[in-house]
């Protein structure tokens, strides 16, 4: 019997035999509407430098100065993105919805923008309405898939997402190979195309997934059950998880959750209805289990080199011809595609900090081709960018899944931010010290002592991460023990 | 909503924002059509024989931006009648520079899915003789005075969410051997008489002195530098702080260049200036409008630079002595050169 499976419509179904099936429609919504929003954003992005020199004639240096206020800024949205969105009871999909709405009117924005500090201002909304959305999202995707196949769900997540983010270039230079110098379409098309992600958004992502479409579907799967098996057992069981997941709020279907709870205080972590005091970030950090993943977290950002200096290595340190270097992060992007949705299903199966910490070694061994092998082959050059794809796709949507399966559902979108936030200022803070290191020393020291920095991490965060480590237990390796339990049975 | 209420909805959402881009491309296709037809009152273009060897009337090259068939191709006109019918040899460039018989044109070329750009040196007839792929948008180019060494810059853009990450490449070529040295930040660099790293290093804009030698900006840290270039020791030197774009005088004793001056407002910070390279002095170009241009010189005493204008740059000139006031020397041109 499948008892796992039971406990909502996804994995009801796929015990039909659909494994794509296996995602909820709500995660597939949001996917959807990731996909779309990264079309438009990228559009943009596609076609701006090109804007800018041809369209306006102006030369975009020292545009990227600002980039590190930006990155601080959109790390404060964030937070407070998850604190709004987990206020009041759940106001996940108003967030969403702001954020989303947000970058989509600052899309329209661009076509009366002509100068580089109002474009560069423009930019910068964009991005505060990126902070503010990511939490709910990932909060919403989380609420709505159970814990055993949240790997799976964020990974769908993210390999849509990314699907947007390689067409949105090339629709933007279509639509240039049609209209010469046609700028100003561009931008009209990616506001159409922003403004379609939040219609979709509001109409087919639901405000409370967590139970209520839980509660639906898993009915409709009841019936189905009846009619497929016939048999009484299986409404039991859909029945009982039905009861479960409207009692028990979500956070008894993962015992690490209550340990968590218990730790932290049962009062503190349930208090959903006055859950708006800056408090909760200290209520969050008290669990221990969200305190190692959120220290490993920033511990191994602390020396994830950012991408643009990935790039820029293999530019320098490898005989990369001039016109490829702009398919480098084309190529990271293939790679983080193709490899999400299985990265998901490994992560669900043998623990997602485990493959979060393999991630990094991926990782590691990125740095160590770059570093082994100066002036090499182009073939080298694809194996450290399917390298960087894989800890992308080990790391991205795998940590966010972990992260929900450690934090209570009152607290989902705060617990998401924080982790997402400390993990983005450590990325930022190596940027910084990266760069001080490469005018220091020169690439190749400063990568080295990124990567010996990152060796010496991943073992430190092995050993803080191990599933006897804490009095809680492992998370993860309790939701990926549920499936092999149940698939024993 | 029940489902079938949210489907007419997404269908309507669909059919209207659909509409709108559908409008917004065609309308964007018809401009971009009538483009490609020349309208009275502007700047006439014909195709024609054009050189770059010497012993012809002096004259100037650049690229013509009025609307038309010719639009983006380089043309000739005599020196001293910029106005006249401009002649075309159908050589599409986005910029170009010249001399003793070489030319070098930064091109695009037109792709399914996107644009990919070019760097092609030029004989003295304007034929192909080599091209080499660029890695980003160009946006300057340079041929020494010899005509051995040709240079150029592109953008590069990061590929972050709303990436805003710009970085240049500057590359120069030796045409006799036609060995490229790709990237001039792989060059030593001494700045402040000190050996120097950063991963922002950047440099745009060189300017050759000789064949073995330019100045080039170099920026890092937020700030520019006028830095001399050495091609065989492969050696960056900083010289003064400030200085973009710069441009040597034919008598290599001056640098014309842009400058970030204080107060000005930030879409618009830049003064076109001439150093005098043997008494550092600087002296104000009479222009009071913000230049975003490597200046050329268009004779011993005279500067040329674009300014934004109706169809897209229009080229104006001014002494270089800070003397006079600037005039409008060419409509809808950009990247002028003067050949003798």
């Amino acid at each position: 019997m499948y008892l796992a499976d039971s406990r909502g419509a996804p994995a009801a179904v796929e015990h039909r035999g659909r494994r794509w099936a296996a995602v909820p429609g709500t995660v597939l919504a949001l996917g959807a509407v990731s996909l779309i929003t990264d079309v438009s954003a990228e559009m943009v992005t596609a076609v701006l430098p090109l804007y800018l020199v041809s369209g306006l004639g102006l030369s975009p240096l020292g545009f990227g100065v600002l980039d590190g206020v930006y990155n601080g800024v959109g790390a404060l949205v964030r937070l407070a993105g998850g604190h709004l969105a987990d206020g009041g009871g759940g106001r996940h999909k108003a967030v969403a919805v702001a954020g989303y709405g947000l970058s989509a009117l600052c899309k329209p924005l661009l076509l009366v923008a002509h100068t580089l500090p109002v474009i560069g201002a423009v930019l910068a909304l964009d991005r505060t309405g990126k902070g503010l959305r990511t939490a709910p999202r990932d909060a919403l995707i989380s609420l709505a898939t159970p814990p055993e196949r949240r790997g799976r769900a964020f990974g769908v997540h993210r390999a849509m997402d990314t699907t947007g983010a390689l067409c949105g270039p090339v629709l933007a230079f279509l639509v240039l190979g049609v209209a010469a110098e046609g700028y100003d379409a561009v931008f009209t098309v990616s506001s159409c195309v922003a403004a379609l992600g939040v219609v979709v958004l509001v109409l087919f992502v639901p405000g409370r997934p967590a139970r209520a479409d839980a509660n639906v579907s898993a009915a409709a799967d009841v019936n189905a059950n009846i009619n497929a098996a016939g048999t009484a057992v299986h409404t039991t069981a859909h029945t009982a998880a039905r009861a479960d997941a409207n009692v028990s709020a979500g956070a008894g279907i993962d015992a690490d959750v209550n340990a968590n709870i218990n730790a932290a205080g049962t009062a503190d972590a349930r208090g959903s209805a006055a859950s708006s005091t800056p408090l909760r970030v200290t209520a969050l950090l008290r669990m221990p289990g969200v305190r190692r993943l959120a220290a490993c977290a920033v511990l191994l950002g602390l020396t994830t080199v950012s991408d643009s200096f990935v790039y820029l290595l293999l530019q320098r340190r490898f005989e990369v011809p001039a016109q490829w270097f702009p398919l480098l992060p084309l190529g990271t992007a293939a790679a983080f595609l193709l490899l999400a949705v299985p990265a998901g299903v490994v992560a669900d199966r043998i623990g997602r900090r485990r493959l979060f910490l393999l991630g990094h070694l991926a990782l590691l061994g990125a740095y160590g081709l770059v570093l082994a092998a100066p002036g090499g082959p182009l073939p080298a050059v694809v194996a450290v960018l399917v390298l960087h794809g894989a800890f992308y796709a080990a790391t991205d949507g795998v940590l966010a899944a972990a992260v929900t399966g450690l934090v209570p559902e009152a607290m989902r979108a705060r617990g998401l931010a924080l982790v997402g936030t400390g993990q983005a200022l450590a990325r930022f803070a190596c940027s910084i010290a990266f760069g001080a290191a490469w005018t220091a020393w020169g690439d190749g020291p400063a990568l080295a002592v990124a990567a010996a920095g990152l060796a010496i991490s991943t073992p430190a965060a092995i050993a803080a991460l191990r599933p006897s480590a804490g009095p809680s237990g492992d998370p993860s390796a309790g939701s990926s023990a549920s499936p092999s339990r149940q698939r024993a049975t | 909503m029940p489902v079938p209420r949210r489907l007419t909805v997404l269908l309507a959402a669909v059919l209207l924002l659909g509409g709108l881009s559908v409008w917004a491309v065609v309308h964007a296709a018809a401009r971009a059509e009538s483009r490609s037809l020349p309208r009275a009152g502007e700047p006439a273009a014909g195709p024609g024989a054009v050189t770059l060897a010497a012993g012809h009337e002096r004259r100037m090259l650049f690229r013509t931006m009025a609307w038309g068939p010719h639009r983006d191709e380089v043309v000739s006109v005599p020196a001293d009648d910029p106005g006249a019918p401009r002649v075309s040899a159908g050589v599409r460039c986005l910029r170009f520079h010249a001399s003793s018989g070489t030319g070098a044109c930064l091109q695009a070329v037109h792709g399914s899915l996107g644009d990919t750009y070019r760097a092609v040196v030029l004989d003295a007839r304007l034929r192909e003789r080599r091209a080499f792929p660029l890695a980003g948008i160009p946006t300057r180019t340079r041929v020494s005075p010899s005509g051995r060494m040709a240079a150029w810059t592109v953008f590069v853009s990061g590929d972050s969410y709303a990436g805003t990450n710009f970085s240049t490449r500057t590359s120069i070529l030796d045409t006799r051997t036609w060995s490229l040295q790709d990237n001039l930040e792989t060059y030593r660099v001494v700045k402040d008489g000190r050996p120097y790293h950063a991963a922002d290093v950047n440099l745009w804009g060189v300017t050759f002195a000789d064949d073995g030698h330019f100045w080039v900006t170099l920026a890092t840290g937020g700030r520019t530098w006028l830095a001399r270039g050495d091609v065989a020791a492969r050696t960056l030197t900083t010289v003064r702080r400030n200085v973009e774009c710069p441009s040597l005088s034919p008598d290599g004793t001056r640098v014309a260049f842009k400058k970030r001056v204080p107060g000005l407002p930030e879409d618009a910070p830049w003064r076109l200036y001439v150093l005098d390279l043997r008494t550092m002095r600087e002296t104000p170009v009479a222009e009071r409008r913000s230049v975003d241009d490597q200046a050329v010189w268009l004779d011993a005493r005279t500067l040329g630079y674009a300014l934004p204008g109706d169809f897209g740059a229009d080229v104006w000139t001014a002494p270089a002595d800070g003397s006079g006031a600037p005039r409008r020397l060419l409509t809808a041109a950009l990247a002028p050169v003067v050949v003798e």
